[in-house]
């Protein structure tokens, strides 16, 4: 089934507040994973793993280094789910 | 053909550590390969290690950590009769390292032998000499993990040079004597993943460690938190009482993403890599030793342990403090 842009944001939000301590209000689309949510690589390979067992979608590591904005990985998810 | 009669089960008498004395900082790493103080301490938290002198050997190390455990333990190098060094930087492959830590404490014809589990090799370690102990084939044991990795670290490699370090854990396992006291080492959970050889290895006699920090990152941070409630099911512990999470001090982002699954948010979790390093299989008692010595853990409370390295192997258990 799948999800609203809405939805992945705000399962997102919940991932990178349990993640990295920022707030979920935070996780806008436009926000840059490094530059304005200070989240590095490593977070943000537990932030992939979160995302699959949330959202079914399997992100990996050279993927992952694509995806800069949080804008990005609901793309990304969407891309996968619509392709499942 | 008969058997022994064993023990109810195995307890902890007593750790013991050793760390070298050459302190090695963060500011010295920087100075010789491109890496920062900050970067280190928020990728794996580590700000100081230490390293053994050029002349100091595995066996010096496990000999210093492990005459301290003894010496703590109550217990006289005559009642030690099997002696087990979990190691995957022995100087030589023969002969190994157990036989000669024996000789140097006092200790007189134990069993002896070395266990190389990488990182998780103090769990495998402590899992079998309770097991021994529990079956009789042993009285009391003395488990100690020791590593000199820095023998083995590329200097010139930063992703490696700024996480191994030296020292070496020691502990006294012994039977439970009153029939109706609990056991002081649970059960052992433990396993392996040969698919995934080639994330942690040294190439040859000639080469240095060599790891996927990603690929081990993702691996530790999904595939081992199963593996530690399955120790504390299995030991009838509830994570919720644990007093403290012990896992191999890799990383401290990997020790605390594990630690944020377990469903225990009041266990203390170990962070002894913050000025140890990763000591690869001395680690875990190492860590252990100095929270006992800081009044940090306290006798009869439950710690669970967790060891996980080059393998993949892994093992967990839940023990008493002594």
């Amino acid at each position: 089934m799948a999800m609203t842009e809405q939805e992945i944001q705000t399962g997102l939000g919940e991932i990178i507040d349990e993640v990295a301590g920022v707030p979920a209000d935070e996780v806008t689309p436009d926000k840059s994973f490094v530059d304005d949510l200070d989240i590095d690589s490593l977070s943000m390979v537990e932030i992939a793993v979160a995302a699959q067992d949330k959202f079914g979608v399997e992100i990996p590591d050279d993927e992952l280094k694509n995806l800069k904005t949080v804008q990005d990985v609901i793309d990304y998810v969407r891309r996968a789910e619509v392709s499942a | 053909m008969r058997l022994t009669e064993g023990s109810q089960g195995a307890r902890i008498l007593a750790f013991g550590g050793y760390q070298p004395a050459n302190v090695l900082t963060n500011e010295d790493l920087a100075a010789t390969v491109d890496t920062s103080d900050e970067w280190i301490r928020s990728r794996v938290g580590i700000e100081s290690r230490r390293l053994a002198s050029p002349d100091e050997t595995v066996t010096d190390m496990a000999v210093a950590a492990g005459g301290k455990a003894l010496a703590a333990s109550g217990l006289s190098a005559a009642d030690i009769d099997l002696v087990i060094v979990a190691t995957c930087t022995p100087e030589v492959m023969i002969p190994n390292t157990a036989a000669g830590v024996a000789t140097r404490l006092g200790i007189t014809a134990p069993g002896a032998y070395d266990l190389n589990a990488a990182c998780a090799g103090f769990c495998y370690a402590l899992g079998t000499a309770s097991d021994a102990v529990r079956a009789g084939s042993a009285q009391n044991v003395l488990v100690i993990g020791a590593e000199k990795l820095s023998q083995w670290v590329d200097w010139t490699d930063r992703s490696t040079c700024i996480i191994f370090a030296d020292g070496a854990g020691a502990a006294v396992v012994s039977p439970v004597t009153e029939p109706d006291d609990a056991p002081g080492v649970g059960p052992v959970v433990w396993g392996s993943d040969g698919n995934m050889a080639d994330k942690i290895y040294i190439a040859d006699r000639n080469s240095f460690i060599h790891q996927e920090g990603q690929a081990v990152f993702r691996w530790a941070t999904t595939a081992l938190h199963p593996v530690a409630l399955r120790a504390c099911e299995r030991a009838g512990v509830e994570p919720a009482s644990l007093a403290a999470f012990v896992p191999h001090q890799a990383n401290l982002r990997i020790v605390e993403a594990i630690a944020r699954k377990l469903g225990a948010p009041q266990a203390r979790v170990a962070d002894d890599i913050v000025h140890a390093g990763n000591t690869s299989s001395a680690s875990i008692p190492l860590a252990l030793a100095r929270m006992i010595e800081r009044g940090e853990i306290a006798s009869g409370d439950a710690v669970l342990l967790l060891g996980f390295g080059a393998g993949i192997s892994y093992a967990a258990q839940v023990i008493k403090v002594p």
